[in-house]
């Protein structure tokens, strides 16, 4: 939720259930444009094929179940992928956050290794593992563990230390103090890494897949590029875009399911 | 203190000072009353570094007494109370607060309320219980102390609904709820408007005076001392310097003459030990 709307609003005439369509007004409208634009011959299809052909190139490949299983090959690497790098990413936070001693011994390596891109590993992933599935989920998991260790330790950090001293004082012992003052305290700074990390998770899984892959969304724009479907590409490109928004709203909404206490993301 | 006991129970005869601890238990609302623990300080000191905050601090606190403790800023004022509370540890002398003291006979109220946002406030409230949490009429003494502050109908919401008084009830209400025998109040005001810390102070002086817990105060509102409490300590460069009884009976009404040149009297000596310091 954005700055803006979680300010109080002003008394306005509204049409009713209109309030959830009005995200979707800009992309149906370029959509719209796009489609008379290529119906008119202003756009030639070799460069951008209409909306109308595209979704006519999805049609096709829905009915081979080509696309289903492209799809959820990438899907099963990405959010595999984001468990493990993220479940990694969150367990060094947690440790790093709470024990000096083990920020001491892991921190700077960690510092180190994140100022590698990640994506300059192909060449060395290709030759450990080959085109297997390996090697794009290490790849994945490489681009989420950074967000989510960052900002789970960021998260950890910056827990008000006036409330750990209010529960020492009332009686807490270690682990209840974690659960109830600490990882909540933490939460908003982990929601923050997470959907840094869904951004990479995509970017991530894109990359290597194009690059190295026998299946997958981006093995299939790739695939399309050889045999000049540019349809096809395009349409790889939208389904992206379609999924990017899907993870983020799923982490939105898991947002707001756990802070709903948080003045930002409670409902009006 | 012969004062104080005509606002308990004014057809009574004036009694000797212990007697009114009797009678004041035995006027007190609620049944099973806690008493207040005494607090006992011997010898104390305390240095963070090489600055040295507390030293030679001798004093009784009877139980069930109203201490301010009023001074300029960094005089150590609140240094003292932490001390009390168990907060920091001692570099030499001793606090006594008697034997078989349990953790939750003791309770500190900040200035910043200190509620965790995440939780709602009965919750927050049933924070208060420490070790008894866990037991089955957990929420219904958190209840009693919610209703005690006048909250109960904000028992289900979050805290960053409320107000900065409401707040502070409900950080009161936490550290009522173990009913607790020394209520250490760390400038609990300090944050609020006038008018709120006004009926925050009744509330104050109701709960202390119902529930018979030693209060000690620190403040630096001397006015705010004054109306409250039943002893004032004024602490400087780290000592007692004065340690004034307010034979004022309660209720006391604000703004009166006694309390105004009992209250001016205080201001007029802090001042003067300020300008001393910054002479030298």
């Amino acid at each position: 939720m954005s700055l803006i709307d979680s300010l109080p609003k002003a008394r306005s005439f509204r049409i009713p259930r209109a309030d959830g369509l009005i995200p979707w007004v800009v992309p149906l409208a370029i959509v719209l444009v796009w489609q008379a634009a290529s119906v008119a011959g202003l756009v030639p299809a070799r460069v951008l094929p209409a909306p109308s052909d595209v979704v006519l190139a999805g049609w096709k490949l829905l009915l081979s179940g080509e696309l289903e299983r492209n799809i959820w090959v990438s899907f099963w690497r990405a959010s595999t992928g984001f468990l493990i790098g993220g479940g990694i990413g969150f367990a060094f936070g947690l440790a790093n956050g709470l024990s000096q001693r083990s920020e001491k011994l892991t921190d700077t390596t960690l510092q180190m290794v994140r100022n590698v891109p990640h994506l300059a590993l192909i060449p060395l992933v290709i030759l450990w593992f080959g085109i297997d599935e390996t090697a794009k989920l290490f790849l994945v998991a490489l681009g989420v563990f950074f967000p989510i260790y960052l900002n789970t330790l960021h998260g950890i950090r910056t827990v008000d230390p006036q409330l750990v001293e209010m529960g020492r004082i009332y009686g807490m012992s270690d682990g209840e103090l974690f659960r109830r003052v600490i990882f909540p305290g933490a939460l908003p700074s982990i929601f923050v890494g997470v959907r840094f990390a869904l951004g990479i998770m995509w970017l991530t899984l894109i990359v290597a897949e194009t690059i190295a892959a026998s299946s997958g969304l981006g093995y299939m724009a790739m695939q399309a590029r050889e045999f000049m479907l540019i349809d096809v590409v395009v349409l790889s490109i939208l389904i992206y875009a379609l999924l990017g928004k899907l993870a983020d709203s799923a982490s939105r909404a898991l947002e707001r399911l756990t802070l709903a206490w948080h003045p930002a993301f409670r409902k009006h | 203190m012969q004062e104080a006991l005509r606002f308990l129970a004014p057809q009574a005869e004036p009694v000797s000072a212990p007697d009114f601890v009797e009678q004041a238990r035995l006027l007190r609302r609620t049944p099973d009353v806690p008493r207040g623990l005494a607090v006992t300080i011997r010898g104390l000191r305390k240095s963070f570094g090489d600055n040295e905050v507390l030293r030679d601090i001798d004093l009784h606190i009877p139980a069930g007494q109203f201490v301010a403790i009023v001074g300029r800023s960094g005089c150590g004022k609140s240094t003292l109370l932490r001390l009390i509370a168990g907060l920091e540890t001692i570099d030499a002398g001793s606090i006594s607060l008697g034997e078989d003291v349990r953790p939750q006979d003791v309770r500190v109220m900040f200035q910043e309320p200190r509620l965790l946002p995440w939780a709602r406030v009965l919750s927050n409230v049933e924070v208060g219980l420490g070790r008894d949490r866990q037991s089955r009429d957990a929420q219904a003494r958190a209840d009693k102390a919610l209703t005690e502050v006048g909250l109960d109908d904000k028992r289900n919401d979050w805290p960053t609904v409320l107000s900065g008084g409401q707040k502070q009830r409900v950080a009161l209400a936490r550290a009522l709820v173990s009913d607790p025998r020394v209520l250490a109040f760390d400038e609990p005001l300090g944050a609020l408007d006038a008018l709120t810390r006004i009926s925050m102070q009744r509330l104050l002086e109701r709960v202390w005076f119902d529930q018979g817990f030693t209060a000690i105060l620190v403040t630096h509102d001397v006015a705010e001392a004054v109306a409250l409490a039943d002893r004032v300590l004024v602490i400087e460069d780290g000592q007692i310097a004065h340690d004034i009884d307010v034979a004022i009976r309660r209720p006391r009404r604000r703004g009166s003459a006694d309390l105004a040149a009992l209250e001016g009297s205080i201001l007029r000596e802090l001042l003067r030990a300020g300008d001393d310091t910054s002479e030298r």
